[in-house]
């Protein structure tokens, strides 16, 4: 028997174990109060984020339309590349992670911790883009190495890429990814997304993006993809083809070589641009690629500016270029004829300036074509006095100068084409008489694009202008066109068929005649028009350079505009080489002799079986 | 000496029998639950815990089939033996998830801070027995049960596992409230503990005082340890009315829910039953906790009511703490769902309980 004494269980204990228990129940019943709230009141919102939990939207990017020159040639391509991915929220140990990510992709971890510091914006899961276009090496060890690495995974996408490298850089553009601002812009993108940032990459954004898909998928909490509950399949994006002709492009680059300048070429019956060279440039496949912070600093530091799109924004003085438009003006306000006859002495004392002629032993009695033909400056410094400035600026505007061309992209500049109004706003100041005789040959105030300066000679070759532009068209990425070239008329001169006619063979002279200036673009079998220009930089850069600048940057400026053939003109081209080391015939000229007989000579080939066959071919995928 | 008795078959606890089997085979099912995958439905933990009910049932019949006034006697070195076995966990332990917590015994593992509740809740019994009378205790009186509970707690803190310490001390609590606390001490522990407060604070593992500082700002780290919590409250929330279903909780399924066969088992069941299946588990709870103040209140002797009334406080304080901690009312601390957690030690701690409770119950009218 259980020997020990038994106590009689006192009453209080029993009391005080009513308590405790009736403290249990309150307990119980506080319990579901909770229960209530957490499941009735609010379990709608807690469905909800069950269900965010659980259910992302991977987004399937659209294949970005590619690019490709008119004779569908690839410009712009999109190849599958691999991206690093990283959703911290699934990376367990986000900082062993991290570090293990950061040694297979041979970056630093602060890079990679400055990368999530950027993007602590993002919605939670958000995926975070680390390393864009992995090697085949570092796509293998992360795959290989999964476990390490949880929250992390290598993603399919588009990579954009420029087959030609810096061939037409500042025209292609480049993509880089959506920055915040673009986010909140358009609904369309997220975070990672491409997006076009310059060029036509931007300017043709909304055609090459196509709309991307994307699938609903249940994911469990590491973040494995567990089934797809709903897919919407993604468009690519249409293909753009450019009025460049590669061909040409490419002939145009090697005619200018590593000179600083830019060179380009239209299609006079459509406006349409065929070559459109700069030089230094820069390749947007850096940019594609995720520019360093070093690449940057390097192009944006270069005292050659390779950023700049010289051929639409560089403002040169169009120098003996500028004859043309004097000499249209001067004919249509009947202030000479083609008989009218000037001395130039090689000089000219106007006040009490002395106005020297290039030709310092002077030109001698010379007519209008005979002028054009050696570019005397006397004769223009002559006709000027007695036109103005202000005829002169009309005329220049008529024939484009001033304005923008209205090229579909790009910041482009107008230029300057100055006159008594234009000084009083810009400069307060009234217009000196002297400065129109500077205005008469193209220096001064007077700057032009080379954009606009094949524009003008154009113009003087057909008699309108078109306007300027890249696309040729636009097609579905199964070949069906969707927007044909737009081909506008932009302007015509009201200048009288004789004038133009008299300027034409002026320019005419300027290539084909015995003292031409631009004899170097002469074609054998083709007639070819054209004026040299040499335009001075010294007084200019006086002014803005501080002093301790290379005696390269004093060089005076070579040019040369021209269009072919005469009879029927198809291409107009104008050349800009900076501080050359001798004029715009010497220097220019034989750019432009080897971009037009290019062209001349690759039409003929198109003309022969083998090239109407790629062609053909070409136009039969469409 | 142990006569057989028909009365005592006469005053079977039956209903606390049933409560007690059917609370575990809703835990096993929702162990299943919490464990399974897609290929394998019955998972190797599932066995295991079954396994342990299944050791649990025999140890239940054990604990009653002798009379509970034998722990009177050796209530003591029940108590000692229970204290060697959490010294030897503190040399020879096995670690799991950053604590010493488990000791081997050939192929399984038991943690023996679970399976020393019973045995101190025996000895602090053994001693307040003795003392309690229509009046309240002294201090003096509590310096014994005190310094009972302070080794074994100690040893438990060094483990480290907090959520064991506080049910010790919260058990321990009631058995002190119920035999009567002299009113000016509670007073004054409530002053120490807010003067101590501060320096336990500073010993706390950085686990433990981020779980405590998550507790008070969920937001505070979503994926850290606020995470826990948010997650759990989401899983029971979106079970809303009906629930998403057995086997189709997403927060369960799919590991969003942390701890989840163990510490947040209330969760994926209230996600998968909804409000109306927690309504059940919870007034089933309600059940057996009725059923134990039953036995305790009938208890014959003050002995027997104190060890019912420790054992009770021992399942309903981790029970009450668990779901609380589930539902996001109180902060998370390693405290398991008695009869529904996985974890064998616990289990078979709660059945144990359960056998000594019938034994109680059995034996309120034998001399």
């Amino acid at each position: 028997m259980v020997a020990l004494g038994q106590r009689e269980v006192p009453s209080g204990l029993r009391r005080r174990l009513t308590i405790a228990v009736g403290l249990a129940c309150l307990g119980f019943l506080i319990l579901l109060a909770r229960l209530w709230n957490l499941q009735i009141l609010h379990g709608d919102e807690a469905f909800e984020s069950s269900k965010r939990n659980r259910i992302r939207l991977q987004r399937a990017q659209a294949t970005r339309g590619r690019v490709l020159d008119r004779y569908g040639r690839t410009l712009i391509d999109s190849r599958p590349s691999f991206n690093a991915i990283l959703v911290p929220e699934d990376a367990g140990d986000v900082e062993l992670t991290i570090e293990n990510l950061a040694h297979f992709l041979e970056q630093s971890t602060a890079e990679v911790h400055s990368l999530l510091e950027k993007t602590a914006k993002r919605s939670p899961f958000a995926e975070i883009v680390v390393q864009r276009d992995l090697s085949f090496e570092k796509v293998v060890a992360l795959e290989t190495h999964q476990l390490d690495l949880p929250g992390v995974s290598v993603q399919i996408t588009p990579r954009r890429s420029y087959p030609y490298g810096p061939e037409l850089g500042h025209i292609l553009g480049y993509v880089g990814e959506a920055n915040p601002t673009d986010l909140e812009a358009d609904p369309h993108y997220r975070m990672g997304d491409l997006i076009g940032k310059a060029g036509l990459e931007k300017y043709l954004e909304n055609t090459l993006r196509g709309v991307h898909g994307g699938q609903q998928i249940e994911v469990d909490a590491v973040g494995r993809r567990l089934r797809v509950l709903h897919e919407v399949p993604e468009v690519p994006g249409n293909i753009v083809r450019l009025t460049i002709d590669l061909d040409l492009q490419q002939a145009a680059s090697s005619a200018l070589g590593a000179r600083d300048g830019a060179v380009v070429a239209v299609d006079l019956k459509t406006g349409g641009v065929l070559a459109f060279v700069n030089y230094p440039t820069f390749d947007p496949n850096i940019f594609a690629r995720g520019i360093t912070h070093d690449q940057w600093e390097e192009l944006v530091d270069d005292p050659h500016h390779p950023l700049t799109n010289r051929a639409l924004q560089g403002q040169y003085p169009p120098g003996s270029a500028f004859k043309m438009v004097v000499a249209a003006a001067a004919l249509e306000e009947g202030i000479i004829n083609p008989f009218t006859r000037l001395y130039c002495p090689g000089g000219l004392q106007f006040g009490n300036h002395y106005f020297r002629c290039w030709e310092h032993r002077g030109h001698g009695s010379v007519n209008l074509l005979q002028a054009l033909e050696r570019s005397c400056d006397v004769f223009f410094y002559q006709v000027s006095q007695r036109l103005g400035i202000d005829a002169i600026a009309r005329y220049a505007r008529a024939f484009g100068l001033g304005q923008k061309t209205g090229l579909e992209f790009g910041h482009e500049r107008t230029g300057t084409i100055p006159d008594t109004e234009w000084k009083m706003t810009h400069l307060k100041e009234a217009w000196y008489a002297g400065e129109t005789l500077s205005a008469a040959i193209g220096q001064g105030y007077v700057t032009a694009t080379p954009l606009q300066m094949a524009n003008m000679v154009g113009a003087v070759a057909t008699g309108k202008r078109m306007r300027p532009h890249f696309v040729f068209r636009t097609e579905t990425p199964a070949g069906e066109v969707i927007e044909g070239e737009q081909v506008e008329e932009i302007g015509t001169l009201a200048l009288r068929q004789t004038t133009l006619n008299q300027v034409r063979d002026g320019l005419r002279a300027v290539v084909n005649g015995p003292h031409g200036t631009g004899s170097r673009a002469r074609l054998p079998d083709v007639n070819v028009a054209g004026k040299t220009l040499t335009s001075q930089v010294v007084k200019l850069k006086k002014q803005r350079q501080p002093i301790g600048q290379i005696p390269w940057k004093f060089r005076d400026h070579a040019g040369f505009v021209a269009y072919a053939p005469i009879e029927d003109p198809e291409i107009a081209i104008a050349v800009i080489v900076e501080h050359a080391e001798a004029g715009g015939g010497k220097i220019a000229a034989p750019v432009a002799h080897d971009v037009l007989e290019a062209y001349f000579r690759f039409k003929k080939e198109r003309q022969n079986s083998t090239y109407a066959e790629v062609r053909s071919a070409a136009d039969l995928a469409l | 000496m142990l006569k057989f008795d028909r009365r005592l078959i006469s005053h079977f606890d039956w209903p606390l029998l049933f409560a007690t089997l059917l609370l575990v085979a809703c835990g096993l099912a929702t162990v299943l639950s919490a464990t399974h995958s897609q290929d394998v439905l019955v998972s190797r933990l599932l066995i295991r815990q079954a396994t342990w009910a299944g050791v649990g049932l025999v140890a239940m019949f054990l604990a009653l089939s002798f009379d509970y006034h034998w722990l009177e006697r050796y209530g003591y070195f029940i108590y000692a033996v229970a204290l060697v076995l959490l010294v030897l966990t503190a040399l020879i332990g096995t670690s799991g998830g950053g604590a010493q917590r488990w000791l081997s015994l050939g192929p399984i593992a038991v943690q023996p801070s679970e399976l020393a509740k019973i045995p101190i809740l025996v000895a602090v019994g053994c001693y307040l027995h003795r003392m309690v009378g229509d009046r309240r205790l002294t201090i003096g009186e509590l310096i014994v049960p005190l310094l009972l509970i302070a080794v074994p707690i100690l040893l438990i803190l060094r483990q480290p596992d907090l959520g064991t310490a506080i049910s010790v001390c919260g058990l321990t609590g009631v058995m002190l409230l119920v035999a009567g606390l002299p009113t000016r001490l509670v007073a004054g522990v409530a002053l120490a503990a807010a003067l101590t407060g501060p320096y336990f604070w500073t010993h706390l593992k950085p686990y433990q005082q981020e779980r405590v500082l998550t507790f008070l700002d969920p937001q505070r780290d979503p994926l850290g340890s606020g995470y826990h919590i948010i997650q759990s409250k989401i899983a029971i929330g979106s079970g809303m009315v009906a629930g998403k279903g057995y086997l189709h909780g997403t927060q369960n399924q799919l590991n969003f829910l942390p701890e989840q066969h163990t510490d947040f088992i209330f969760s994926v069941f209230a996600e998968e039953w909804g409000f109306a299946g927690a309504v059940v588990l919870i007034s089933l709870y309600f059940l057996l906790l009725m059923r134990c103040f039953i036995v305790a209140v009938r208890a014959k002797d003050a002995f027997g009511l104190l060890l019912a009334c420790g054992l009770t406080a021992m399942i309903f304080f981790q029970a009450l703490i668990n779901m609380a901690m589930a539902m996001g009312a109180l902060p998370v601390v390693g405290i398991t769902l008695p009869f529904f957690s996985y974890g064998g030690s616990s289990l078979l701690a709660c059945m144990i309980a359960v056998g000594l409770l019938m034994n109680v119950s059995m034996r309120r009218f034998t001399f």
